[in-house]
């Protein structure tokens, strides 16, 4: 995965074109995700508990008829579990690769807006400095004059590591 | 259709073919007939594996295809002895498919099982090589018999083949067709035209331009020539004459084709069908009706040639009869197709409850009987549904048929095999997942259950064995037995092995039955000696996981000197269920409605051993745990609580919940990869309302309240 996260970035360099990223708050600090991998924003509503389970994951929604698992982002930086407020969303996320794609829900406080960044304004991500583990961060973006944290969603949603870390909480 | 399709065609008709092969083997009497269809499942199975080119099966399945031909003709006897091989030569035959299937290569293993078998095979054939076959089959003496005058001399078959240019895109290799011709009788001569191919400038490298004529000596029937070519039909020009036939077949083919007619007849003389002077008045009968006669006509006298072949297919339509009747009146369906149609039905149910929901908050009578005229229907609609995917359990249990043949054989003991309620039909996806189970225990029962011969004789019961494999439905669920009539199992050994292991206290007081059920436990055997069969101890625990897992439960009765009998209970399907939704705080749960046995009220006051998790039910001491604690739920509970009473393979739990909310249908939604193996939860399920509930898993909840009573008894209280 370390390797992929690197191969990642290259792509982006390349990438003549400015990609697209949904920026969204998250306790006062703003991130971003490339937009490819959203499927939809929804609002927050009812998330049904599921016991036993470590407090990054928030729940269960229905997305019409099938059901999702909703991450809450805040708990998954080790922050502590986030607020529900009344611009609190659930990006609809699409993981993995091939045959093997999970579709995740990420709680957020608010969404932003969709923003271009071309390559040239993307650094690499530093190896201190950050709130979160640096292997969650694909780059940093400027944007008008400020810094915001790309994920890297592939590995701050691995599903299999959220799965290890179910089955250890067990 | 691709090569890949056609190659999973192959695969699966193989397999069919090979399952009637064993099915006759194991029911083998000397009728014709069922000699007969062996043959042909062999045969046929050759036959399109030469089409592919799977040298390995062809190769193979002509051996044991031989022999089985000098069975047909009554020159070999079938004995036990040739049955137990003609099974494990349609056991390689699948080995080999199956890699095909898979795309690998045979390992050395495989080749050394082969090669052994080929061998055992030829001993057969080497005994009686110079036997003349002493009776033709019926089907062939219908395509042989039209001989009148004006008959090409040849005693063989003519074949011409002109390709359809697009053979070789279409993935066929027009040498895989002789190959397999040369499978079913001897290729006197071929002769490929050439004409046709253009310079090498022009030559397009995947276009296929050859034709060929071919002289073939062989006794098969003009039907199973024709099927070689049944892949390249399309577009490709294919003639076949029978031998013997009229000079006007060979006449029509020659104008029929594109190539000069001198020079095809110049061929034709080569490759020995028409002699010189056959070919010349053959000639000279196509000058004087080529101005008469227009090609359809031709043709039409061409048709004729077929008619014997007609004969032959209805003959032959009329063999397989008994097989045929049956799948006549059914379609097959691909089970993708059929998941996705449950699935919907499935999306169905959801929808139609929200809507109930609606219509009983607004209380519109019109709309409620609408409602629930349509919330009937979407039952009856998913009744339907799930039936189509329901299959009988006697296939399977036919299986087992040769897995006893086998055993018995491998063990030396005589022991048959008695099947009640085959017809009991339960979910395809069960039966699937249910056979490797039932293999374990059938092996199990054979192994351990059932005593020697001398051993029976000595304790007053017949020589011979017997399993049964029963099956039957009970309330909601399906049962399947496994029982023998055996020595039963040693209890005392059982016990002694389980306080050896660990399992249970020496001075636990447990019953017999109790005692009995630690067989599935871990690594638990008692067998002295390691068999090949069974006995090395990672077998009944993993039948136990294997059933739970499809939210069944396993059981076992034994008496000593009478035999055993494993039970197995398992829920009819497996994606819907009728559920029971209870209700703790704001949560919602289903549990399935078949294991909840009745809900009574739950008083603090009433029950004195509260705490400790027991509660008096008319007189009977029941466990039970809170949901609001089992889940972690944070809160305090109504006044009034509920308490579901849970019956589980006959054992009792109760779970205390904060409100009842009755019946409803539930769509079970798998755990996924993130919530695999949560203890206590099954899966989801989506209500009316439109949010998502935890459907309870009623064995691992029992189970798990079981095991903390025994800890609770041996001195260790524990805090679920």
């Amino acid at each position: 995965m370390q390797t992929l996260a690197r191969t990642d970035l290259p792509v982006a360099v390349d990438n003549v074109e400015p990609q697209q990223y949904l920026t969204f708050m998250l306790s006062g600090e703003m991130f971003a995700i490339g937009i490819v991998v959203i499927k939809e924003i929804i609002e927050y509503g009812y998330v049904t508990p599921v016991p036993r389970m470590p407090d990054f994951i928030r729940g269960v929604i229905n997305l019409r008829g099938a059901v999702v698992p909703v991450i809450d982002l805040s708990a998954r930086f080790g922050r502590g579990p986030g607020m529900i407020g009344r611009r609190t969303c659930i990006v609809i996320i699409e993981t993995g690769l091939g045959d093997d794609v999970q579709t995740l829900g990420v709680m957020v406080d608010s969404v932003s807006e969709v923003l271009e960044i071309s390559a040239s304004d993307i650094e690499p991500p530093p190896s201190f400095g950050t709130h979160i583990r640096t292997d969650f961060i694909a780059g940093m973006g400027k944007v008008r004059g400020k810094f915001v944290i790309i994920l890297d969603v592939n590995h701050v949603l691995s599903t299999e590591e959220m799965a290890d870390l179910v089955q250890s909480g067990l | 259709m691709s090569m890949e399709d056609a190659l999973l065609t192959f695969v699966s008709e193989s397999r069919e073919l090979l399952e009637q092969m064993e099915d006759a083997l194991l029911h083998f009497s000397a009728d014709p007939e069922q000699i007969n269809s062996i043959f042909r499942a062999a045969h046929t199975i050759k036959g399109s594996a030469g089409l592919f080119g799977l040298d390995d099966v062809v190769a193979f399945t002509h051996v044991a295809e031989s022999v089985l031909d000098r069975v047909r003709s009554g020159e070999l006897e079938v004995g036990n002895e040739m049955i137990t091989l003609l099974l494990a030569s349609g056991d390689h035959i699948g080995r080999l498919v199956s890699l095909v299937e898979s795309g690998s290569q045979a390992d050395d293993d495989l080749k050394a099982d082969g090669q052994m078998l080929v061998d055992q095979l030829k001993a057969y054939l080497s005994g009686s090589v110079a036997a003349v076959k002493a009776t033709v089959p019926v089907e062939q003496e219908v395509v042989l018999e039209k001989a009148s005058t004006g008959d090409a001399l040849t005693d063989n078959w003519h074949i011409s083949i002109r390709f359809n240019e697009d053979v070789l895109r279409n993935g066929m290799d027009p040498a895989a067709f002789l190959l397999y011709l040369s499978g079913m009788g001897e290729i006197i001569s071929v002769a490929a035209l050439t004409d046709r191919v253009p310079a090498l400038a022009d030559m397009d490298p995947e276009t296929c331009y050859l034709g060929f004529e071919i002289n073939f000596a062989s006794t098969a029937s003009k039907a199973d020539i024709d099927a070689t070519f049944d892949f390249i039909r399309e577009g490709s020009r294919i003639s076949i004459i029978p031998p013997r036939s009229q000079i006007d077949a060979y006449i029509s083919i020659i104008n029929s084709l594109p190539e000069e007619d001198l020079k095809l007849g110049e061929i034709l003389v080569r490759c020995g069908t028409l002699t010189e002077s056959e070919l010349k008045s053959a000639l000279t009968e196509q000058l004087d009706t080529e101005s008469v006669q227009p090609i359809g006509e031709m043709l039409v006298e061409h048709n004729q040639v077929h008619a014997p072949v007609v004969e032959a297919a209805l003959a032959r339509q009329k063999q397989v009869k008994d097989n045929k009747a049956a799948q006549a009146s059914s379609i097959r369906v691909d089970s993708a197709r059929l998941d996705h149609l449950i699935s919907l039905v499935g999306e169905l149910i959801i929808v139609g409850s929200s809507a109930s929901l609606i219509a009983s908050r607004i209380g519109e009578s019109d709309l409620l009987e609408v409602t629930s005229n349509m919330s009937r229907m979407v039952e009856e609609v998913r009744d339907s549904a799930m039936s189509l995917r329901m299959v009988q359990i006697g296939a399977t249990f036919n299986r087992f048929q040769r897995v006893v043949h086998d055993v018995s054989q491998e063990l030396g003991k005589d022991i048959r095999l008695e099947i009640h309620g085959g017809e009991t039909e339960l979910d395809k996806t069960v039966v699937e997942k249910i056979t490797d189970p039932l293999t374990h225990l059938v092996r199990n029962a054979m192994d351990h259950g059932i005593e020697p011969a001398d051993v029976r004789l000595a304790r007053g019961k017949p020589a011979q064995g017997c399993l049964r494999l029963n099956a039957w439905h009970d309330s909601g669920s399906i049962m399947l037995e496994v029982a023998d009539d055996g020595g039963g199992l040693n209890t005392a050994r059982i016990r002694a092995k389980a306080v050896e292991r660990g399992l249970i206290s020496a001075d636990a007081e447990l019953s017999d039955h109790d005692i009995h059920q630690l067989i599935f436990e871990a690594g638990f055997s008692t067998a002295d000696a390691v068999s090949n069969l069974s006995g090395r101890g990672v077998g009944m625990d993993v039948v136990r996981s294997n059933i739970t897992a499809l939210r069944g439960s396993v059981e076992l009765l034994s008496q000593p000197g009478e035999g055993t009998t494993v039970r197995v209970r398992l829920p009819l399907t497996l994606a819907i269920i009728d559920g029971f939704q209870v209700g703790v705080g704001q949560e919602r749960y289903v549990i399935p409605l078949e294991m909840v046995e009745e809900c009574i009220e739950f008083n603090r006051n009433q029950s004195r051993i509260d705490e400790s998790g027991f509660i008096d039910l008319r007189g009977e001491v029941l466990p039970f745990v809170r949901l609001r604690q089992l889940f972690e739920q944070e809160g305090q509970g109504p006044a009034r609580q509920n308490i579901v009473v849970l019956n589980f393979a006959g054992k009792r739990a109760g779970v205390v919940v904060d409100s009842l909310h009755g019946e409803l249908q539930t769509v079970i939604r798998p755990l996924g990869k993130m919530f695999r193996s949560l203890p206590g939860i099954s899966g989801f399920t989506i209500l009316g309302t439109g949010n998502v509930a935890l459907v309870m898993d009623v064995a691992s909840l029992v189970d798990m309240m079981s095991r903390r009573d025994q800890q609770v008894a041996g001195g260790a209280v524990v805090v679920i």
